[in-house]
């Protein structure tokens, strides 16, 4: 087997695309808070419930009606962000004019019931989600064997990110959004719907956990415990990327994604910690993060 | 919330009556029985209120009283931290004279709940507990470990693999005290049978990616890769093994599997799987009885620490009969002298060192198609005798060695 330093070369290549598949699953959940902040300045901890309740939906669906995972990747997501955009209407918005830390403190109430209800409703142990049929099965690369679901999850997660990148950063619909959030008062001049943006954004954004859910529930198993491990190492991946930078949450997320699989390969132990330390650095550095704006 | 009424009226009428303990009869007129378990995170299904249950079912089974006097259950939640679970043991025993705790589930809770029990002389019923310093060297002679521990778990699993010829082993760990512990313990056994350790990585507690940790075991051409966590942590490695066709060229071993866990496994990946057990509930007519009036109770199939707790209960009960006081040393050397016989404890007995010695179970994962219900998981596969599943009474327990 080649090496290099006594590394074998083959190994890390596996788990360099182990990371990428990682940091993918990290860039849909991370473009998610950093569309909520970036354009509505709020804080939402309730991001990892949502995703949380994503995956428990698409059990849900499945379990009591049938619904197949395939329909589960559509409908959920719609459920999650309707959810969400309830949650907008009458508890995030009679407080948006109020410090950015009451929405936060708010989510974060919001994330614990949720995660509470859950446990009492289907205990701790997590639930099984099969693999969909079509997916089963693996490929066979020269140096790792490469599960097809993980690539599906690759390719599913950069196309919902690229689009989402694209519609805000290239599009009118993202210019009025960005300008909507930036002077609300003038765009409200031009006869456009500034409240009705801001609620279909927050639903949108949150929407994405609820897709990240799905995605998520065949390889990891369903539990209430699942959105408060990954919450945090997200938020750590927005700061880093810089709050509220669309395309560094993106990226960012897929580097902290190759990040946490080279630690894994070369000092496991630090694996939960790497990301926090990568964002000490940063943040010393570069207080705004890799992509943010000075402000 | 009833409990909680008589609990703080008890504890109100024995302060105002300031009432002192006696040598023999029951001390404070009530023996009070905490229950102390994670009641809502990662171990809350298997122990938590199903431990409560089980000892109130045991109360009940047993009268409701004892020498005449009421028999109390009270419990709290830990939330598997040790300074939380030893504060609220502190203030049981200070202000509601609680006689014994039963539940205990993190080894790192329990540790710290021991201390405190063995400083005030009173009596820890251990039942979910795995790590195997509780009778050892943080042993006490107030110490009851009752369902099983990491030293039963892989002389169990990991000792019948070895000899029929898996030679080389592989291990993914969790990162904290029981995983060390359990990884400490069968690398022993695999050693002493001629196997060997290739391996292994340690892999933080709550990981949900076991990616990479799966990749080096396959790199490393183990036949057996050895799980040696528990919960999540155990599902999520062994759901990843399966996906990474690591399953297809080695065995991958469970070292610890609750049977809430192997429930919540797809049978394609986990049919097969052994696992040791302290118990099963559909090993026979008695376990069956009487898991049935626990599910009817609870909801759902008694885990194996949750009929321990009923079991441990029953013996402590019978022991204050028998020994006419609820006084800590008296009822511990009867306990300790009385064999204790029910659906959970076969060929049982309470060795001096604290260890509770019975039958366990090598189970093995049943597949899709020979499953009868959503709780028919398990085949048993053999019944490992209490002398060969748990250590020999070690050294490193001074008073055990002494006395």
């Amino acid at each position: 087997m080649a090496t290099l330093f006594g590394i074998n070369l083959f190994a890390l290549s596996g788990q360099l695309l182990v990371g990428l598949i990682n940091g993918s699953f990290y860039a849909l959940l991370s473009l998610g808070l950093a569309i909520i902040f970036g354009l509505l300045k709020i804080i939402n901890f309730a991001q990892g419930a949502m995703y949380m309740l994503g995956a428990f939906l698409a059990w849900m669906a499945l379990q009591y009606f049938g619904v197949n995972y395939w329909l589960a990747l559509v409908l959920v997501p719609l459920a999650v962000g309707g959810i969400a955009i309830l949650i907008e209407r009458f508890l995030v918005r009679p407080i948006a004019k109020e410090d950015h830390l009451y929405s936060l403190l708010l989510t974060f109430g919001l994330a614990l019931i949720l995660q509470g209800l859950f446990t009492q409703l289907y205990g701790s142990s997590g639930l099984a989600y099969q693999i969909p049929a079509e997916l089963k099965g693996g490929t066979k690369l020269p140096f790792m064997y490469l599960p097809n679901y993980r690539a599906w999850i690759i390719i599913a997660s950069l196309v919902v990110c690229a689009t989402t990148w694209w519609v805000i950063e290239k599009t009118k619909l993202g210019a009025y959004l960005r300008a909507g959030t930036e002077n609300p008062q003038l765009m409200q001049g031009f006869g456009i719907n500034v409240p009705l943006i801001t609620t279909l954004t927050f639903g949108f954004g949150v929407a994405l956990a609820g897709f990240a859910g799905v995605l998520a529930a065949p390889v990891y198993s369903v539990s209430p415990e699942m959105g408060s491990n990954i919450l945090i190492v997200v938020f750590a991946i927005v700061v880093i990327g810089g709050m509220g930078s669309i395309g560094g949450a993106i990226l960012t997320g897929l580097m902290m994604g190759v990040v946490e699989g080279l630690t894994k390969f070369f000092y496991p132990e630090a694996s939960s910690t790497v990301i926090f330390l990568v964002m000490v650095i940063v943040l010393l550095i570069k207080p705004a993060g890799l992509f943010g704006k000075e402000a | 919330m009833q409990a909680m009424k008589k609990t703080m009226m008890a504890a109100a009428m024995s302060a105002a009556f300031a009432v002192t303990a006696q040598a023999g009869g029951v001390s404070d007129d009530v023996v009070k029985i905490g229950v102390l378990a994670d009641m809502g995170g990662v171990y809350a299904d298997i122990c938590g209120k199903g431990c409560v249950t089980a000892v109130e079912m045991a109360v009940e089974d047993f009268g409701g009283e004892v020498l005449g006097k009421p028999i109390e259950v009270i419990s709290a939640d830990d939330q598997n931290k040790p300074d939380v679970g030893s504060a609220k043991v502190r203030q049981w025993i200070e202000s509601e004279q609680v006689d014994a705790v039963n539940g205990l589930v993190a080894s790192s809770v329990t540790g710290a709940v021991t201390k405190v029990l063995t400083d005030a002389k009173k009596v820890a019923l251990i039942s979910t507990s795995a790590s195997h310093a509780f009778t050892t060297k943080a042993c006490s002679p107030y110490n009851v470990h009752w369902t099983y521990n990491v030293a039963a778990l892989a002389n169990g699993t990991v000792k019948p693999m070895v000899d029929s010829g898996k030679k080389k082993w592989f291990f993914i760990t969790a990162d904290y005290a029981f995983g060390h512990a359990l990884e400490g313990i069968a690398t022993k056994v695999i050693n002493d049978q001629g196997g060997e350790v290739v391996g292994a990585v340690r892999a933080p507690l709550g990981t949900t990616d076991f990616s990479s940790y799966v990749l080096q075991a396959q790199a490393s051409g183990a036949d057996v890769i050895g799980l040696a966590n528990a919960g999540t942590d155990f599902v999520n490695a062994l759901k990843t093994s399966a996906e990474f066709g690591l399953t297809e060229t080695a065995d991958v071993a469970g070292l610890l599997v609750f049977t809430h866990n192997a429930k919540a496994l797809d049978p394609a990946i986990a049919a097969g799987m052994k696992a040791t057990t302290g118990f099963y509930w559909d090993m026979d007519d008695q376990t069956r009885e009487w898991s049935a009036r626990f599910k009817q109770r609870h909801g759902s199939i008694p885990a194996m620490g949750q009929a321990g707790a009923y079991s441990m209960t029953m013996h402590y009960l019978n022991a204050i009969k028998a020994a006419g006081t609820d006084e800590a040393d008296a009822v511990m050397a009867m306990m300790k002298a009385t064999k204790p016989d029910d659906f959970f404890a076969r060929n049982a007995y309470l060795r001096n060192d604290g260890r509770m010695v019975h039958d366990m179970l090598l189970v093995s994962i049943k597949d899709a198609a020979s499953r009868q219900s959503d709780d028919d998981i398990y085949n048993i596969e053999a019944v490992i005798p209490g002398d060969v599943a748990f250590n020999p009474m070690m050294e490193s327990c001074n008073f055990a060695a002494k006395s």
